[in-house]
């Protein structure tokens, strides 16, 4: 992937955990996210009245041993106050990950070794918001301590570093609804690179808050057709779709180079072989109209994989949901693949978990990884009559077995950034 | 006890999710109950809040243990 010199360093995926709205734990939420079901529900957690979408993928609340949430069972009480929720997402997501890896550094030197990237796209924007209105009320000397902490992005990479002892590289991606497939990419560089032997990366976010929800209503991006029909609402490539559906939840990857895997004997879900990025210097919110950045950034991603188009058979589009997104990007997919195409299984996993903004990548890499280990495409849910008619399979509404061997997950994000990264079955 | 000794003792048992046997009144927020410096600011403001006294930087410097915010938060409320 990275190949400079005579011998070079390739990167793996040994390990993964997943937070996201459809429950705790990888297996449980691939399960569930292949039979079909949507995560998709009515805002309870606060009130509505005032936003035009009223609807989530709200991580589910419940024990672990149901697939579901409770935080006493993953961080210290005393702890959960000193961070914002997408900090709590990504250390759930972290410790499953490091305990499916079976990484356990038992030297300084493999402590090292080990770095951290895990970005988010917002951050703590509720923690914000409340510390906001303690110092609006003339309190600002009564602020907790733990205010700037508990907001900072990079604090997801550096409670996880503090919590295992990890002292290698400590990093933090942020780049909005990108974030989550350049945090694996610019992981798998550094283990590359030789910065690092194992990485723990990927992405986190909560912003399903009421600031949260009300700014995305006011970019006008959320879908708002569908409250009365939460599950209905994500609905990618369907003539129906007016707008993404908010979701929370992390999804963190243990990356590890190749001869450092094999030495341990650990399990391998998957190689990193690509890795493309691109701007579109368009616009900050909208898509550059004719899906330029993203077919750039998918071609970059082919080039470093030394794959060609054809050698793909499955790729986990960003497919947000809204008007202009989704058709941009399948036109650039079909313009990158020519006649390819036809043989190309794509759909939108955003379909039943809605849009995860900077975890969003990483969830979805996962998913391709899954792809790839059980030879299925993953469906797109909604897609009852699509807008345009495409020869890409884009996996309607039930999933499909199909031989994969190669996958891309693309995530592009406001600002014009783009990214797309490629794993190929296990060597 | 005395009644300020009994919420400070809760307060410390509340912030800082230590066993309610561990707050003795010699026990050090630090060095026994497991405390940062974060945490002590933090222990300080909810003493302000749920005794209504004004703790100054220099004077919660001096707070170390259970036995030192009692002491204080009873002399300034005698004051």
């Amino acid at each position: 992937m990275f190949a400079q010199g005579a011998a070079p360093r390739r990167v793996v995926v040994t390990g993964m955990g997943i937070a996201c709205p459809l429950g705790i734990g990888v297996e449980h939420v691939w399960r569930r996210l292949v039979a079909g079901e949507s995560g998709i529900s009515a805002i309870q957690s606060f009130d509505v009245k005032d936003l035009p979408a009223k609807i989530a993928g709200q991580v589910p609340a419940g024990s672990r041993e149901e697939g579901k949430l409770d935080l006493n069972e993953w961080v210290p009480v005393k702890d959960q106050k000193k961070m914002d929720r997408f900090i709590h997402l990504a250390l759930v997501a972290a410790q499953e990950a490091v305990a499916d890896s079976g990484w356990q550094p038992e030297d300084e030197e493999g402590r090292c070794a080990t770095g951290v990237m895990i970005g988010s796209g917002i951050g703590g924007l509720q923690t914000i918001y409340e510390a906001s209105l303690t110092v609006a009320a003339g309190k600002a000397r009564r602020l907790s301590p733990f205010f700037i902490p508990s907001a900072l992005i990079n604090l997801a990479s550096g409670h996880v570093s503090i919590r295992y002892g990890f002292k290698g590289p400590n990093h933090s991606v942020v780049t909005a609804c990108a974030t989550g497939v350049h945090a694996l990419g610019d992981a798998a560089r550094l283990i590359a690179s030789g910065d690092a032997e194992v990485m723990v990366a990927g992405g986190a976010e909560a912003a399903i808050s009421e600031i949260g929800m009300a700014g995305f209503c006011a970019a006008r991006a959320l879908s708002t057709g569908y409250n009365d029909r939460p599950q209905l609402a994500s609905r990618p490539w369907d003539e129906g779709r007016d707008g993404f559906v908010m979701g929370e939840g992390a999804g963190i990857l243990v990356l590890e180079e190749l001869e450092h895997a094999r030495r341990r004997g650990a399990k391998i879900y998957a190689e990193v072989i690509g890795y493309g990025m691109s701007g579109d210097a368009h616009h900050i919110t909208a898509p550059s109209e004719d899906g330029d950045g993203a077919y750039r950034s998918m071609r970059a991603a082919l080039r470093s994989a030394r794959v060609a188009p054809e050698e793909v058979q499955y790729v986990n589009a960003h497919g947000t949901s809204t008007p202009l997104g989704d058709d941009l990007e399948l036109g650039a997919v079909e313009r990158l693949w020519g006649d390819a195409a036809k043989g190309l299984a794509m759909s939108s996993t955003k379909s039943a978990i809605g849009h995860l903004l900077g975890a969003a990548g990483a969830v979805e890499g996962i998913f391709s990884i899954l792809a790839i280990r059980d030879g299925v495409a993953p469906p797109t849910l909604n897609l009852e009559k699509p807008s345009r008619e495409s020869p890409i399979d884009r996996v309607a509404k039930v999933a499909q077995e199909r031989r994969i061997r190669v996958a891309l997950s693309n995530s592009f994000g406001f600002g014009g950034t783009n990214a797309s990264i490629v794993f190929r079955a296990a060597p | 006890m005395s009644e300020t000794a009994e919420k400070v003792k809760k307060i410390v048992v509340e912030h800082l999710g230590v066993d309610e046997a561990k707050v003795t009144p010699e026990a050090s927020f630090i060095d026994d109950l497991g405390a940062d410096s974060l945490d002590t600011v933090e222990l300080v403001m909810a003493f302000e809040e749920a005794f209504g006294v004004e703790i100054p930087d220099d004077a919660a410097e001096k707070i170390t243990t259970v036995q030192d915010a009692i002491d204080y938060i009873e002399k300034q409320k005698a004051a």
